[in-house]
């Protein structure tokens, strides 16, 4: 079992008014599966994620990833959870606008301490898998949205993570380049890779495994899906 | 991790920042760069003037001592000194008899005069009466011919021993030795031409003519004040001959116990920590002036880095997802501030050099690239980045990262 979330809650305090964004969720994901979470706007998808991917804590609850518990971590041991096991790819790709594409996949070796030449290497190899490896040269800038988005999934392979977190990979791109972003995200499930993808276009959720869907903080809906 | 990979991204990463930035950088760093060029200008002048200073004072030996009417280094009421009575012929006299620790001890005379050579006339050269110990106390040694002998101080014989100086002008490329010279209104034969000594703050120190010292006295009177050279051989006793120097002329000035010394006795020293004095408070001055504008570099880079980091949230917001943790980020930010006033430190120390050598060569000295310098400079400019850069550091530090992420 990849992950275990146990009655996990996240409140946001407003001033006076608390934000019950989750309320007591419970969901298991295993290894090398394919899950959408859908849901209306507000329903606490992205907050669930940045849950899961470390970023931020539940506020009651358990999250156990990978067989050890991660709910009441400092801030620096989640820092090296989400350096180690999980990659990121963000609505809107999140490069850095000043560093080459090359750079911007071996960011997360640089905070592992990883030698340069060995960087160099590992950045090309995923660059290669994503057919970028020609553009490894240029900034953010000077590519397209949906080779954006490639550089910034193959930043969150590059560690080799247990999970792949997307939300909404698609939601920058037209039709026709989120195909090509979701066509590369079915590859790396069946490569073996775990994903886990928010998203509230139905058709997107319709090329997952599993679909979880959320209203008001609650699961209203986990069901598996045929593709 | 390897500190030193980690270590060396984090300045790639600090002068890509920079880079992109430049005129900002630079404006930034300004104030770090007078801050420096200041210091180290005043601070490569000092030093050039410290050698030239101290290897000039080292003429006048550490060992010897001179009995004057006068102190070299007047410290308040410079009347109290005006009534006293000239150093006598009688009391160096007592100093000979009876100054048992000095292994050397030679009267001084002096009276600028004029001086001929043919037809080459020269006024106002300064001329020195003393006896052959001189070469001793003073220090001097012929270059050709001999310095005076007990000789020609007893006989007060008409003989000159010349600087090199006064040879130049007086013979320039003729054999000064065997030839005679008027001084005043005598002639006197050159037995001798001392080394060089070069030149102290401008004034040459190879200008004058050494005669002896009774023949001075008959000449030009011997009632005039005098001084008296004492050199001991053992550095370790100059206390206890000052001592014994101040013993005898109290005695022989039958001084009471309850008064004051009425004669000053003089040693290179006074010199010395007079002028350490005089470059101590320059360096405050300078150091308070360097120090302001340090103190403002600072706060425009402290300033510029605050800056820096709310434009760059989602930079921050995007490393903290990817797994940097505080130190990285602290370091990041912290690296960007102590690079960017080490620039300034760099130039400054550059500057400051060029400055510091255009100011000695007005005075004819030259300077040499010192180490202190160039490490005073990178020391304030790198203390400075740490402390203006630690605290916006410190706040990039502590971002969450999914409010970074979503900043706009
Ligand atoms: N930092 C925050 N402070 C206060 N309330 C928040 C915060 N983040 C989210 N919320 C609230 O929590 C609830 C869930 O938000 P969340 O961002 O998870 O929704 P979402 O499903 O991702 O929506 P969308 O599809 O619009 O991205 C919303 O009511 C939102 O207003
Ligand atoms: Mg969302």
């Amino acid at each position: 079992m990849l992950i275990r979330i146990e009655n996990l809650t996240k409140i946001y305090q407003l001033g006076k008014v608390q934000v019950r964004a989750l309320n007591s969720i419970n969901l298991t994901i295993e290894k090398n599966e394919y899950v959408a979470i859908m849901g209306p706007s507000g329903s606490g998808k992205s907050t669930l994620m940045n849950i899961i991917g470390c970023l931020d804590v539940p506020t009651e609850g358990r999250y156990i990833l990978n067989d050890r518990d991660v709910s009441n971590l400092t801030d620096d041991e989640l820092a090296q959870i989400r350096n180690k096991e999980i990659g990121f790819v963000f609505q809107t790709f999140n490069l850095l606008p000043r560093a080459n594409a090359l750079h911007n996949v071996e960011l997360p070796l640089i905070y592992n301490g990883t030698p340069r030449a060995i960087r160099r290497q590992m950045a090309l190899e995923v660059l290669e898998k994503v057919g970028l490896a020609e553009r490894a040269s240029h900034r953010p800038s000077e590519l397209s949205g949906g080779q954006r988005q490639r550089v910034a999934i193959a930043r969150a392979l590059i560690n080799n993570p247990s999970l792949i977190l997307a939300d909404e990979p698609t939601g920058n791109l037209d039709s026709k380049t989120g195909e090509e972003i979701m066509q590369i995200i079915r590859d790396l499930n069946d490569a073996g890779n775990t994903i886990i993808l928010v998203t509230h276009e139905e058709h997107i959720a319709q090329r997952c495994k599993r679909i979880i869907r959320l209203l008001d903080g609650e699961i209203i809906k986990d069901e598996l899906n045929d593709i | 991790m390897h500190a030193f990979t980690r270590f060396s991204e984090y300045i790639l990463m600090a002068w890509q920042a920079l880079v992109s930035h430049k005129l900002r950088s630079f404006l930034t760093t300004l104030g770090i760069l007078i801050g420096v060029t200041t210091i180290i200008t005043i601070w490569t002048t000092i030093e050039g003037l410290n050698q030239y200073v101290f290897g000039q004072l080292s003429n006048i030996g550490a060992s010897t001592v001179y009995v004057q009417k006068y102190p070299w280094v007047i410290k308040g009421d410079f009347w109290k000194y005006r009534n006293r009575k000239n150093i006598t012929y009688k009391e160096y006299q007592a100093l000979v008899q009876y100054c048992t620790i000095a292994d050397h001890i030679s009267p001084e005379v002096f009276a600028p005069k004029k001086v001929s050579y043919k037809d080459r006339k020269f006024d106002n050269i300064f001329v020195i009466g003393t006896n052959e110990e001189y070469s001793f106390t003073a220090n001097v040694a012929p270059e050709i011919g001999r310095f005076l002998t007990e000789l020609d101080v007893r006989n007060k014989r008409y003989v000159c021993v010349l600087g090199r100086e006064v040879t130049d002008q007086l013979f320039e490329k003729e054999n000064p030795l065997g030839k005679r010279i008027r001084i005043g209104d005598k002639k006197y034969t050159v037995i001798g031409v001392l080394e060089k000594k070069g030149n102290f703050f401008g004034q040459s120190m190879d200008n004058f003519i050494v005669v002896p010292f009774g023949t001075f006295r008959r000449v030009y009177g011997g009632h005039r004040g005098m001084r008296v050279a004492l050199l001991t051989n053992k550095p370790e006793r100059l206390e206890e001959m000052k001592d014994q120097i101040r013993g005898i002329l109290r005695r022989v000035r039958k001084i009471s116990p309850a008064e004051e010394d009425d004669f000053a006795i003089n040693q290179q020293d006074m010199l010395t920590s007079l002028y350490k004095s005089l470059t101590s408070t320059l360096f405050a001055i300078v150091f308070v002036i360097g120090g302001i504008s340090l103190l403002v570099g600072g706060i425009g880079i402290m300033n510029i880095m605050l800056v820096s980091v709310a434009e760059r949230t989602r930079e921050i917001g995007i490393r903290k997802a990817i797994g940097a943790n505080r130190k990285n980020i602290l370091s990041q930010f912290l690296l960007e501030a102590i690079v960017i006033s080490s620039i300034g430190g760099v130039i400054g120390i550059v500057l400051g050099y060029f400055g510091g050598s255009a100011i000695l060569s007005q005075m004819d000295l030259t300077s040499g690239v010192s180490v202190t310098s160039i490490l005073i400079g990178f020391g304030f400019s790198t203390t400075v980045g740490v402390l203006a850069g630690f605290y916006p550091a410190y706040k990039a530090a502590g971002l969450s990262p999914i409010e970074s992420l979503r900043y706009e």
